[in-house]
């Protein structure tokens, strides 16, 4: 171990903002790495601006930078903490990139920085497409052939040679950003373009299509031992990436010959590459013979190796972190048995399915279809004794409104063949339709690919759903075919409704409570098991734990003592609740333990820290359903349960579990659902003399004129059945509403339609609090950059308040104090308001944490959730003295979104939320903390030798834009303008270069000509509002942006913000200061 | 609804797990063991070292992939199995997979146990049964398939179960300059494929057969099941062929008899090694394997006499793993190099002994 001895201080990079392709997993992995740090005594320095982390909380780094990850951030840190060590294998692709620039350019040299780990050799010859062929042909292990190119004409010949199809990857790039499938040389163009502009490498390579995907977790030590952790099988063949596919672990259609095949070829290569920690080998593997392909290698803690480590419980970072110092493997013990060595490879005794989470209904003109490019935003992962079982749960799991693999509302499908052979990520969905409609398994297979044992599971289900359809009443149905119903993973949901529709669909309440006293009676209840990574041979020291009808013991002593607190998480990541409630969950699970409770957790993203077993002492790796959630509370009989901290997903749960007598922690169920019910929620304010926009629920054509007359254009309509695309709009004139009230929403009696004024150039604002006993101990006001208009989870927030009339933030703290007691609030909440001058109006409030809740605790250094956790536990909490008038600083929260990812999204933000993560910066000023925060969301400071193209809107917008519009030009800025734009300028004295729309073909310059030649490093695009028809005027521009991976900002004041920060502050005088340097 | 026949498994101290039944419709009784291994069924099931025993699989999903044609050759060496028939008595699992789906499926795992007159049991809490053999230890057990007649517990560890499994007669296999005895204590056909793949001749010969009488440049003594103090004949030639100084090797079974045959004694493992991911540490290095290993008894180190060391400990348990003389090109290993089924890993072992042939 002398090599630990010499390392005293480590940097760890982080990977920053959630992203498409680089989510939640790298909390993880970084939490693990940071803990293995803290018990070898060694002082670890993190860089990461997801303030909204678990990893970036207290106690977990020593001293946390809430800076870009990017090469001269980095450098500022390693000048300033001269650290023995990093570690740049925990952060994804970004933290992964980021470490093999500083190695190239020699700072980790210069300044004495060991990589610990992987050496950077052995991940350049994974990364580097061409280096890895000839790395793995050196000993004879085969990869898909492919073919460097650096230019189209090059993609074109190459794939001309191969033949079509052809895949087209861009090298150094997460998650097969710019990768797809070509057909022809039309597609082939356009893909090796875009992936051209991520990477000045692309690969062209032969596909192989059908053949099935298997993956391996391998792990090095030093001294040359290896283990394969975990092997994975995609349900979806090759041709579909592995993050976009349903993953199943271990292997299920594998022999013993398949299976350790493959495993020796990965150690083999693992040998070779010469990695040193954990690592991730994909195959492509032939379904008729013994033939394969390496895909690819990853040589760090990835989204499968989170995936791993919570299908095994074995801890892959945690173990990495420790090889990365020096250890053996043998010298390390199994963390679940405590007693038995980490040199093993685990035995599962259950099956794990992981599901993607699409969240593709956000976005305007998106492509649905699902393939080599990864567009999920989340995953489940579901644990179960058998495949049925396993993948219904995870399928309920998504949360997207389905009960299981059947029993679900039908969905539109105009050709089932088409949509079985080019999926979408309704896929599944579709293969339950297709079976119910007498499509055999061979056929299915035919279209898919799928391997037709996955088929003949799925057909055990749908067989039982219509052998349960024969039964009209719930005392009828025998108890085997109860029994195997729920063995197969059938909800008491799905039992009702395949028995009777009707009723299911009336009083679903009822319906599935008359199921549940019926199975119960039957003896039919499920029993807990242990994840203990060796199959039951050696007894488990923790509390790792699912749920299955398929056994008849319990593997815990229940002591009933009531001293459990249960504490609900948040379930799959996607757009609008994702790491911010994790972080929620795990601070309200520390303050339970610290409390002298036994802390409980449900959760089932894979992703997340709170489904560490370490981190709780009893962890439910199960649903957040009504009834998995009742099971668990019957098992535990908890003293309280906390719905409060995990988002949405529990506090929905609220009414229904306070109907059957669940005592819930905090707020009471009935102030929740005053709360979450607009009309009680209206009628509450009405009383309390609280203004809020003019609002009304309506349920035909005349009435919403009507109303519109009353309150004007524009206004925000909310279907409450949606029939294509997002859920909300901004309708600003007549033919925009019934444009949308026709294609998008259907408006009827039972469809109902909100409509709400809405006030334009308001400033929003947001009040996060803590409460108890109706009265606040602790609050936060934060404001949007961003006028309303901007969802809440896209929008700029800045905390404390910088622009803010005094007399605002007075009003806005008394009428949250009025809130607060009238709906006597115990607990977190959140109340969004307008304000227009000093009129505010309250949009919406949550009796829950809500997303900035780790954000200001972390700006304030208040933990909001401790408090909060405390006032539900009953304790008397005493208010703390600081507040946010104190702070000399300030902290930016900026989104960072994926439309990269997203082919053909329209890049623009409106009422629905489309950011996929944030970043919280601090900084002396607005200007400061703006300026870290933005360049931690993807954009730069543009490139003074390239251009900047402006197109802002309308004359306010304009107007709005000109200062900074100056501020460019007098910083040497060359601008390029669009007419309206372009004569603006020029009036105000400002030279700009005329350019053109692409409607306008015939004249020069062409705007997309100048983004194709990459002559431009910013884009300014104003939509003037948010019409469809101005929306796609500038669509090619926004969407060439970001396929041309060049920074865009699509709103006047952020961009004016942006503009001023970059103009006035230099990037070397940015402070780099750790967090606890702010004070 | 499948309709299938109700069945339970009742073990030798009451205890009962009712289930149904998939295999052969016959009762059956002997030792009930359990493997953690993930992969494996033809394999395992045509293991001569379960001679005798009832296997219980943890992990629940079997039958996946159906089971790989007879491929029947002469002398008898298969590529799909480990010896020419079933030798589990019976076979405990969670979730039976009535389909199943793999190039080489020749048929379901069903029909192969009906055709072998297996019984066989599903919808078994196996997790809940492991953990009560964990703790309780090894026992006897017995499967009742409903309509059928019940039978006697029946202890394996009372039989010779090498005699029952060894071949009979003696039979050559590969061709090279050197000549290999293979003593048969219950043979597994990788054991064979793996000797003659690198270049040797094999002379199998049955494990009572004092092979001194034949020309041999080393002698390999094969896995087998049961208590090793059965091979009391099998200990006498070893010792013999000790003191012709000629190279040694064995594996499980042959580690076990080799230990006795330098002196040492053996012992029943509370619930045995059975799985692929056993962590073995060759002692004085840093090198550690994870191996396949199936044994109910183990060799005591403290009684290995001075001439002899431990080659191989478990990181688990620190069990013996292995032995080697300290002199002479004697030396075993307790898990099995040549897998198949499980992780393949230490199949060097094969080339550390035919480089010890002169």
């Amino acid at each position: 171990m002398e090599e630990t001895n010499k390392i005293q201080k480590v940097l760890l990079l982080g990977s920053g903002a959630l992203k498409i392709g680089e989510a939640g997993e790298f909390d993880y992995s970084g939490s693990q790495a940071l803990k293995a740090m803290k018990e070898e005594g060694i002082t670890t320095v993190l860089i990461n601006p997801n303030i909204a982390t678990v990893q970036t909380s207290e106690g977990f780094a020593d001293k946390i930078y809430f800076l870009p990850v990017t090469p001269y951030f980095v450098t500022k840190v390693i000048e300033k903490e001269r650290p023995d060590g990093i570690l740049l294998a925990f952060g994804g692709q970004t933290a992964l990139n980021c470490g093999v620039e500083l190695y190239r350019s020699g700072i980790l040299e210069k300044h004495g920085v060991k990589v610990l780990g992987t050496p950077v050799q052995s991940i350049i010859d994974t990364e580097d497409r061409e280096l890895f062929v000839k790395r793995l042909d050196e000993i004879d292990i085969k990869t898909i052939k492919s073919q460097a190119v650096e230019s189209v004409d090059q993609a074109l010949e190459v794939a001309n040679r191969l033949g079509y199809p052809v895949i087209v990857r861009a090298a150094y790039a997460l998650g097969g950003l710019g990768s797809g499938f070509c057909d022809n040389d039309t597609q082939l163009k356009a893909l090796t373009e875009k992936a051209l502009a991520f990477s000045p490498q692309v690969l062209v390579e032969k596909s192989l299509k059908g053949w099935k995907e298997v993956e391996y977790e391998v792990v090095r030590d030093r001294y040359d031992n290896c283990i394969t952790v975990c092997n994975m099988e995609n349900f979806d063949p090759l041709g579909i990436h592995t993050g976009e596919s349903i993953v199943v672990a271990p292997s299920q259609t594998l022999s013993n010959d398949d299976y350790h095949y493959l495993r020796s070829l990965a150690i083999k290569i693992i040998r070779h590459i010469g990695i040193v920690g954990e690592c991730n080998v994909q195959y492509a593997y032939d379904p008729k013979s013994m033939d394969y392909r390496v895909i690819e290698v990853n040589a760090r803690l990835s989204r499968s190796s989170a995936l791993a480590s919570k299908a095994t419980g074995y801890p892959l970072a945690f173990v990495a972190a420790k090889l990365g110092l020096g250890y053996g493997l043998f010298d390390l013990k199994n963390s679940v048995t405590k007693t038995t060595s980490a040199f093993f490879e685990p035995a599962l005794d259950y099956v794990v399915v992981k599901i993607p989470r699409w969240d593709l209904g956000k976005f305007h003109g998106v492509n649905r279809e699902i393939g080599s490019s990864m567009k999920s935003v989340g995953e489940v992962m579901a644990i179960g004794r058998t495949f049925e079982e396993a993948i219904q749960k995870g399928l309920r799991m998504i949360g997207q409104g389905m009960h299981g693999f059947v029993a679900n509302r039908p969905i539109n499908i105009d050709n089932i063949d088409h949509a079985l052979a080019d999926p979408t990520d309704k896929r599944i969905f579709v293969i339950s339709q297709a079976m119910q409609q007498g499509y055999s398994v061979d056929h299915i297979h035919e279209l898919t690919k799928i391997d037709r044992w996955f088929l003949f599971k799925l057909r055990h289900i749908i067989d039982t759903a219509s052998e349960l359809g024969q039964y009209n009443n719930v005392n009828d149905i025998p108890q085997p075919l109860m029994r195997l119903a729920k063995q197969q993973g059938f909800s008491d949901f799905q039992i009702a409704r395949a028995i009777n529709p009707q009723y299911a669909a009336s009083s679903p309440e009822d319906a599935i409570w008359d199921i549940r006293q019926q199975r119960i009676a039957m003896g039919i209840i499920p029993v807990v098991k242990q994840i203990d990574t060796l199959g039951a041979e050696y007894p488990a020291h923790t509390n790792y734990l699912y749920l299955t009808y398929n056994g008849t013991e319990n593997d815990i002593n229940y002591l009933h003592d009531h001293r459990s607190i249960v504490v609900l998480g948040s379930g799959a990541y996607r757009i609008g609740s994702s790491v911010e409630f994790d972080w929620c969950s795990v601070n309200a699970l520390m303050t339970v333990k610290a409390r002298g409770w036994r802390s409980v957790m449900i959760n089932f993203n894979p992703e997340t820290v709170s489904t560490d077993y370490d981190m709780c002492d009893r962890l439910y790796f199960d649903e957040l359903t009504f009834e998995r959630v009742m099971d668990i509370l019957d098992l535990e009989q908890p003293h309280g349960t906390i719905l409060s901290v995990g988002g949405q997903i529990p506090n929905n749960l609220a009414t229904r579990l306070d109907a059957r007598g669940v005592n819930i922690l905090g707020t009471s169920a009935q102030s929740i659902d005053n709360a979450e019910d607009r009309h009680k929620f209206s009628a509450m304010l009405d009383q309390l003399g609280i203004d809020q926009p003019r609002w009304q629920e309506l349920t035909s054509l005349e009435d919403i004129n009507a109303f519109i007359d009353k309150v004007g254009f524009p206004v925000l309509v909310r279907p409450s059945y949606v029939l294509s695309g997002a859920a909300m709009n901004v309708c600003s004139n007549n033919d925009e509403l019934v444009r949308f009230l026709r294609l998008a929403a259907n408006v009827s009696k039972q469809h109902p339609v909100v409509v709400t004024e809405f006030i334009q150039n308001a400033k929003e604002i947001e009040m996060d609090a803590v409460a108890n006993n109706g009265k606040i101990i602790a609050y936060a006001i934060s404001e949007h950059i961003e006028f309303a208009g901007v969802h809440s989870g896209d929008a700029t927030i800045q905390f404390p308040p910088q622009k803010l009339y005094v007399e605002t933030m007075r009003r806005i703290k008394k009428v949250s104090q009025r809130i607060a007691a009238a709906l006597n609030i115990t607990g977190p909440f959140n109340i969004q308001y307008l304000a227009k001058n000093n009129d505010i109006k309250v949009i919406e409030c949550n009796l829950r944490a809500s997303r900035s809740f780790p954000f200001v605790s972390k700006v304030l250094k208040i933990n909001f959730i401790d408090l909060a956790t405390q006032a539900m536990l009953g304790e008397d909490v005493q208010a703390p003295s600081k507040n946010a008038f104190d702070l000399d600083y300030v902290g930016i929260k900026a989104s960072q979104f994926s439309f990269s990812r997203l082919q053909g999204a329209d890049p623009v933000l409106g009422v629905d939320m489309a950011s996929t993560g944030e970043v919280g910066c601090i900084g002396e000023n607005t200007s400061e903390a703006l300026l870290k925060a933005m360049l931690s969301v993807s954009n730069r400071i543009p490139d003074k030798s390239k251009g900047i193209l402006l197109s802002t809107g309308t004359p306010k917008q304009k107007a709005d834009m000109l200062d900074a519009a100056h501020a460019l030009h007098n910083h040497g800025f060359r601008l390029y303008a669009t007419g309206g734009t372009h004569a603006f300028l020029t009036d105000n004295g400002i030279p700009a270069v005329r350019v053109y729309w692409p409607s306008q073909p015939d004249m020069q310059p062409q705007a997309l000509d100048l983004l194709h030649r990459h002559e431009i490093d910013l884009v300014v695009n104003i939509p003037k509002n948010l019409t469809s028809t101005e929306l796609s005027n500038g669509y090619k521009i926004r969407r060439a942006a970001v396929d041309l991976n060049i920074p865009l900002l699509t709103n006047a004041r952020l961009a004016s913000a942006f503009i001023n920060a970059f103009t006035t502050i230099p990037i070397d005088k940015i402070e780099i200061k750790s967090w606890e340097q702010y004070h | 609804m499948r309709e299938t026949q109700r069945a339970v498994l009742i073990l030798e101290d009451g205890t009962q797990f009712q289930g149904k039944s998939f295999g052969y419709e016959g009762s059956t009784s002997g030792e009930v063991v359990f493997n953690t291994a993930m992969t494996g069924y033809p394999e395992s099931l045509t293991d001569p070292s379960y001679e005798g025993q009832i296997l219980v699989t943890t992990f629940p999903l079997q039958g996946n992939y159906g089971v790989p044609p007879e491929d029947p050759q002469s002398p008898p060496l298969s590529d799909n199995f480990e010896s020419e028939g079933i030798h589990c008595r019976g076979l405990v699992v969670q979730d039976y997979s009535w389909e199943n789906s793999h190039w080489l499926s020749s048929r379901s795992l069903a029909d192969w146990l009906k055709s072998q007159k297996i019984p066989a049991i599903y919808d078994i809490d196996t997790r809940a049964l492991t953990k009560h053999l964990r703790e309780k230890g090894s026992m006897l057990g017995k499967i009742l398939v409903e309509g059928c007649d019940d039978v006697d517990f029946y202890n394996p560890n009372l039989e010779n179960l090498v005699a029952k499994t060894s071949c009979k007669e003696v039979s050559t296999y590969g061709d090279g300059s050197k000549t290999v005895v293979l003593v048969d204590c219950g043979v597994k056909h990788n054991i064979v494929r793996c000797l003659v793949k690198r270049g040797v001749k094999v002379v199998r010969v049955p494990w009572d057969y004092d092979f001194n009488t034949i020309d041999y440049d080393g002698v390999f003594i094969s896995n087998g099941p049961g208590n090793p103090d059965m091979a009391e004949a099998t200990v006498r030639n070893i010792r013999c062929a000790m003191k012709t100084g000629k190279p040694i090797c064995g594996i499980c079974m042959g580690n076990q008899l080799l230990a006795k045959a330098a002196g040492a004694s053996t012992y029943k493992l509370k619930y045995g090694h059975r799985s692929h991911n056993q962590p073995v540490r060759q002692l004085g290095t840093n090198r550690c394997f994870v191996t396949s290993q199936n044994h109910g008894f183990a060799v005591d180190n403290s009684t290995l006499p001075p001439e002899w060391e431990p080659l191989f400990v478990n990181l688990n348990d620190n069990t013996n793993e292995g032995i080697r003389h300290k002199t002479q090109p004697f030396f075993s290993a307790q898990f099995h190099p040549e897998a198949s089924s499980g992780p393949k890993d230490t199949e060097f072992l094969f080339d550390d002994f035919i480089a010890l042939l002169k």
